[in-house]
């Protein structure tokens, strides 16, 4: 018996279902809070040790506690609302952030089978709730009344819908090799996709370009390092954050971690082989799926992580000029390689339900 | 060609391959800060930091109020009054220097003809309060009290360049 199903001949028909749901999302939502919680944790860790630096350690062992008594100051903190500002819109902005951060991993397969909504369509439900994330920051910046928000949330639109194309396309070229928009199904695709024992499209030649560039786009997208022009601290103070405090600044520091592992997660989905091993050999499936599926988001955090300290931030029309003038075409240009490629291989032919 | 070599380079992402291996050599690097509170950095002999004011080993208090640091002190910290004992020898009546106006150049110690003012290697003497820093002679001897180990010998492993 599935667990929906137990819960339906416990409780009835609607309230079992409600129930099975609730608990599913509260067992994605909170182990995704505490990962946020970690992922502060690591990226402040990690960016100390390239700087030689110890990073934090004083709270719990090793400082594992730093980022719970951060949140534990912020909550007891007051929110203050600016006299100028739009109140209404002023504090929806950070619940919609959140939210949506929240809200895009119900489409996440963390092992075989584990997954909240199995949609057919999940690569487009990403996509559509990542873009929608650009909502909460320009009703931020619209509605502090500051010019610092303001200009922090102009930029981050252009940013997110400039990278958002490329990564579109770059989405597409994904698809046309798995023949799915199923999350689940792009990663049963990548099973021994390469010399029949590599697992993962990064392993593929057509699609490594791919991978790289979808790396850089989820950094613009998630205005990590070198892109987090939105909230540049020496120009813009902190951009569209600039007048939240307290609860409702936590709101979106937690929603821009959420999509950044989010992010880790999805890049493993789609061009590592989620939760398979990343070789195709039959004693490596003795552990399960989920442990490489963490293992894979843990080590693309670090390269998240690892770039940020690498790499000092963009000037804005450099930015604009990567994401239209070199990644636009670039990307364009591939899927079109790419596409043809399969199309000379009778790729499309051997698809279940083609034509 | 130039330009070609250069969008090959910019398109392999040369420059930023070679940038992260640089930061991953460093995160194996051992870390160059201390854990403060439980470790510290060396100190030297010459170390300004809070002051004292010494004792003889027989427990007389050194300082025969000639206000020399009293004159030389360029922040005007220290005020000195001073009157007979009644043994006769000089001694200050009060002593107090106002830490917030020092600037720790160390005259004072240079000054003194007899080593009683010193500064130190204390740095770790933050207050809540601004009153807590106008130190008084009876602090000043405690602190002497409470150092001389370290004062004397910073002094001696100082003695061969004096």
């Amino acid at each position: 018996m599935t667990y929906t199903g137990w819960f339906i001949e416990q409780f009835g028909q609607g309230l079992g279902w409600f129930l099975a749901n609730l608990t599913l999302i509260l067992a994605i939502a909170f182990p995704v809070m505490v990962g946020v919680a970690m992922a502060v944790y690591a990226d402040r860790k990690i960016w100390a040790a390239m700087q030689m630096r110890r990073g934090p350690n004083v709270v719990g062992p090793f400082g594992l506690l730093q980022t719970f008594a951060d949140a534990a100051k912020l909550f007891l903190k007051e929110t203050i609302i600016p006299t100028g500002a739009s109140q209404g819109v002023f504090l929806l902005a950070p619940m919609i952030s959140f939210t949506l951060a929240l809200v895009v991993w119900a489409v996440m397969p963390f092992d075989a089978g584990m997954v909240l909504a199995d949609l057919n369509v999940g690569l487009l439900y990403v996509f559509a709730v990542s873009s929608m994330g650009v909502y909460g920051i320009i009703m931020s910046g619209w509605a502090s009344n500051s010019k610092y928000a303001f200009l922090g949330g102009l930029r981050s639109a252009a940013q997110m819908v400039s990278y958002e194309v490329s990564m579109g396309f770059i989405l597409v070229a994904v698809m046309m090799y798995a023949q799915s928009l199923n999350l689940s199904d792009i990663v049963m695709s990548q099973k021994g996709n390469v010399l029949g024992v590599l697992n993962g499209n990064i392993f593929n030649p057509l699609l490594f370009p791919m991978a790289i560039m979808f790396f850089i786009t989820a950094l613009a997208e998630t205005n990590r390092p070198p892109f987090d022009l939105p909230e540049a601290e020496a120009e813009l103070v902190a951009g569209y954050q600039v007048e939240y405090s307290s609860m409702s600044f936590a709101l979106f520091f937690l929603g821009e971690y959420a999509n950044i592992l989010f992010m880790c997660a999805l890049i493993p989905t789609l061009f590592l082989g989620g939760w398979l091993p990343p070789l195709d050999l039959p004693f490596l499936y003795i552990i399960p799926g989920f442990v490489w599926f963490l293992a894979k988001m843990a080590f693309m955090f670090f390269v998240f992580a690892w770039v940020k300290a690498t790499v000092p931030r963009y000037r804005y029309d450099q930015l604009m000029r990567l994401g239209w003038k070199v990644f636009l075409p670039l990307s364009l240009f591939w899927v079109v390689v790419v596409s043809g490629w399969l199309m000379f291989t009778g790729h499309f032919a051997i698809a279940p339900g083609a034509v | 060609m130039t330009a070609l070599i250069r969008s090959a380079k910019s398109l392999l992402l040369l420059e930023f391959v070679s940038g992260m291996w640089l930061t991953l050599r460093y995160f194996f690097r051992p870390k160059a800060t201390l854990n403060y509170p439980y470790e510290k950095g060396p100190v030297s002999p010459r170390f300004r930091g809070e002051h004292a004011l010494r004792r003889y080993p027989n427990g007389e208090e050194r300082c025969i109020a000639c206000k020399l640091c009293e004159a030389v002190c360029p922040a005007q910290a220290i005020t000195i009054e001073a009157e007979p004992r009644a043994d006769g020898s000089r001694r200050t009546t009060r002593y107090d220097i106002d830490m917030t106006k020092c600037i720790y150049c160390g005259l004072c110690q240079e000054a003194c003809p007899v080593d009683a003012i010193v500064e130190t290697p204390n740095f770790e003497f933050a207050t809540e309060t601004r009153e807590e820093l106008i130190y008084t002679k009876d602090k000043l001897l405690l602190n002497g009290e409470k150092w001389e180990r370290a004062i004397a010998a910073n002094i001696a492993a100082d003695s061969e360049y004096r």
